[in-house]
């Protein structure tokens, strides 16, 4: 028996998701009794593979194969059943980020083993084994009991303190023997988000609405975000309107984040906006309207015109950080 | 080829959901159905390309699996142009039986192209589409945000986490779909819900399936502390509350 925790690497490196995930599995794994086994897929140099080890890995298994360098789901799958096997894991846990969201189910299906998806919480309890799960966009939380005998957990993104415990586990390489003919998947074109920082991995985000006003008031509130290291986001009519990318379109039907901080500026705070942010830790909420729903949702708020407070905001960030 | 489209029924998503029994139960009074917003787009991109004759597309077919209550959610969904539906009987308890009832129906009428949606805006599980294509040891393809049919293969836009990419795989396949897949989703016209109403609903009868999960209970979310309100005139003192009390800066 063991709990192991499958992690992806970007272009060889881990995020903190990666260790947020294997601080979490310790932990369920200290709650079983049992040991915490991390799987890698793909070419990671050792150093950086031992860094998994600070958050309480037993053991790293860094699995390679030709067949995985293309991203098909369904060999992906093949490979970590046939590692979790291997291992005698009875808890798998992935991130609940797009990777973990295709790879799951899949696993829960092939591994009979029942799911748990977007906790953010450690098990309720173990025995039974019992889970604290997302529902109904935010707006309630399920407690769900798996019955099988293997489990899937996917495991909601900066939901988790990282906890340091080296306990020097030895890396183990695997060569995982798959036919080829099994990846289905090929890859026409691909594009790299490089440079910016990624809205799923942001601890703090700012957010512009439909009260920015315009697509030309957007650089107080970029430099915002720059001056505080943060993530740029948007809502929905700002992003069909084209004023914002695509990808910055925070809610039920764009990105679900939950970073430390959500700065929401002339966001009204329908409901379909904070089923994307509401697991967020805190929300600051600037509007002109003191009965915008935003309000209910936030810790801070300041009630007044983004394009005065916006600046304001900047210098005072900027003057609290030469202190 | 032909297509499936998997829909869920679900309460509209500005309701303020409550429980009963124990709050073991959704309390369904005074809900709004609605198909799954996610499901709508992917009847609508269908439909956009068995619209273009040169895709191939013989027939697009909507499945459910529910009670007889979601009738008016299929019958939208039948009204909005797929051409015809099946709801397989039964009250599921979790993702895998729905995902386990859903292969029986491919299984029984070969469809090439299945979609399902990203997540179901109730239970916010993600798992159906994935589960699905195991059962069936079909491919998948997730978080696509495109797809176009090209020489008999699907052509798809995916979104991986820090990029996005292009890919090609031939049918069978299961595409699990999010934004970007249709831009708006297609409206029912006068003649699509009065052809609506002759369309067959074919309903089948549940396959037996292991029950690995249960739901305890639904909790809601602990109330959050009111919101504590700076003057405009004074930003300074936020930005310290940031600093100082809530630390996130
Ligand atoms: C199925 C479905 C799914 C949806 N999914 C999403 C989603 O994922 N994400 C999303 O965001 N929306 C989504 N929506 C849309 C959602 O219902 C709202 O319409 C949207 O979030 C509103 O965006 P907003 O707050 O920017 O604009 P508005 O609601 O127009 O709000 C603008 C706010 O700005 C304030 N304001 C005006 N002027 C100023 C000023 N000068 N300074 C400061 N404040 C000012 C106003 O008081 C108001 O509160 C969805 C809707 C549906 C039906
Ligand atoms: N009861 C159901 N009947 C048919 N399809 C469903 C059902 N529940 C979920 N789906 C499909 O699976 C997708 C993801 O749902 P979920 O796994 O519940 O988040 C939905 O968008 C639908 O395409």
């Amino acid at each position: 028996m063991s709990v192991l925790v499958y992690t992806e690497n970007w272009d060889g490196k881990f995020k903190k998701l990666s260790f947020e995930l294997v601080s979490y599995a310790s932990k369920v794994a200290e709650m079983l009794n049992t040991t915490t086994t991390v799987l890698s897929l793909g070419t990671v140099e050792k150093s950086e593979l031992e860094k998994l080890g600070n958050y309480g890995a037993d053991k790293i298994i860094n699995g390679t194969s030709d067949a995985l360098k293309v991203y098909d789901v369904q060999a992906y799958t093949q490979a970590i059943a046939g590692v979790v096997e291997a291992d005698g894991a009875s808890v798998v846990i992935l991130a609940n980020n797009n990777a973990g969201k295709a790879l799951a189910p899949r696993l829960s299906v092939k591994l009979k083993a029942g799911i748990g998806s977007g906790v953010s919480k450690l098990p309720v309890s173990t025995a039974p084994f019992v889970v604290y799960k997302r529902a109904f966009s935010g707006n309630a939380y399920a407690k769900v009991q798996i019955n099988s005998e293997k489990k899937v957990l996917t495991l909601a993104q900066n939901s988790f303190d990282l906890v340091e415990n080296n306990k020097g586990a030895a890396i183990e390489n695997l060569n995982i023997s798959m036919d080829a003919g099994m990846v289905k998947t090929e890859v026409v074109d691909a594009q790299k988000q490089t440079g910016k920082l990624l809205l799923n991995d942001a601890e703090i985000v700012v957010s512009g609405g439909r009260g920015m006003k315009s697509p030309d008031n957007w650089g107080p509130l970029e430099e915002l975000a720059d001056l505080l290291g943060a993530a740029t986001a948007c809502s929905r009519p700002v992003s069909d309107e084209g004023w914002r990318p695509h990808g910055e379109h925070t809610g039920q039907t764009g990105k679900i984040i939950a970073p430390n901080l959500y700065v929401a500026i002339g966001i009204s705070g329908a409901t379909q906006h904070l089923a994307g942010v509401s697991s967020s830790k805190y929300i600051v909420a600037i509007n002109t309207d003191k009965d915008a729903p935003i309000f209910e949702a936030a810790q801070y708020g300041i009630v007044g015109d983004a394009q005065k407070v916006l600046p304001k905001l900047v210098d005072a960030v900027k003057e609290s950080k030469s202190k | 080829m032909k297509v499936l489209v998997c829909i869920s029924n679900v309460p509209d998503t500005t309701t303020k959901v409550k429980f009963v029994d124990d709050n073991k139960k959704l309390d369904t009074n005074g809900i709004q159905w609605v198909i799954n917003p996610w499901d709508e787009l992917s009847l609508t991109r269908a439909l956009e390309l068995k619209d273009d004759a040169s895709n191939g597309i013989q027939s697009v077919t909507v499945a459910h699996v529910g009670l007889a209550t979601a009738e008016p959610t299929i019958r939208k969904a039948l009204a909005i142009g797929a051409d015809d539906a099946i709801r397989v009987n039964a009250d599921p308890n979790d993702a895998y039986f729905v995902a386990a009832q859903l292969a029986e129906v491919v299984k029984a009428e070969a469809f090439d192209l299945i979609l399902c949606g990203i997540e179901s805006s109730d239970y916010n599980g993600s798992n159906v589409g994935g589960m699905l294509a195991e059962f069936l040891a079909y491919p998948s393809v997730s978080a696509v945000s495109g797809l176009e049919i090209k020489d008999g293969k699907a052509l798809i836009n995916r979104e991986i986490d820090g990029g996005k990419e292009v890919v090609r795989i031939a049918t069978p396949l299961v595409a699990i779909v999010q934004k970007g897949i249709a831009k708006e989703p297609r409206i029912a016209a006068m003649r699509g819900i009065m052809m609506a109403r002759s369309k067959q609903i074919k309903v089948v009868e549940p396959v037996g399936v292991d029950v690995l999960t249960e739901l305890v209970n639904f909790e809601m979310p602990e109330a959050r502390a009111a919101c504590k309100f700076f003057d405009a005139e004074n930003v300074a003192e936020l930005v310290s509350s940031l600093q100082n009390e809530a630390k996130v800066i």
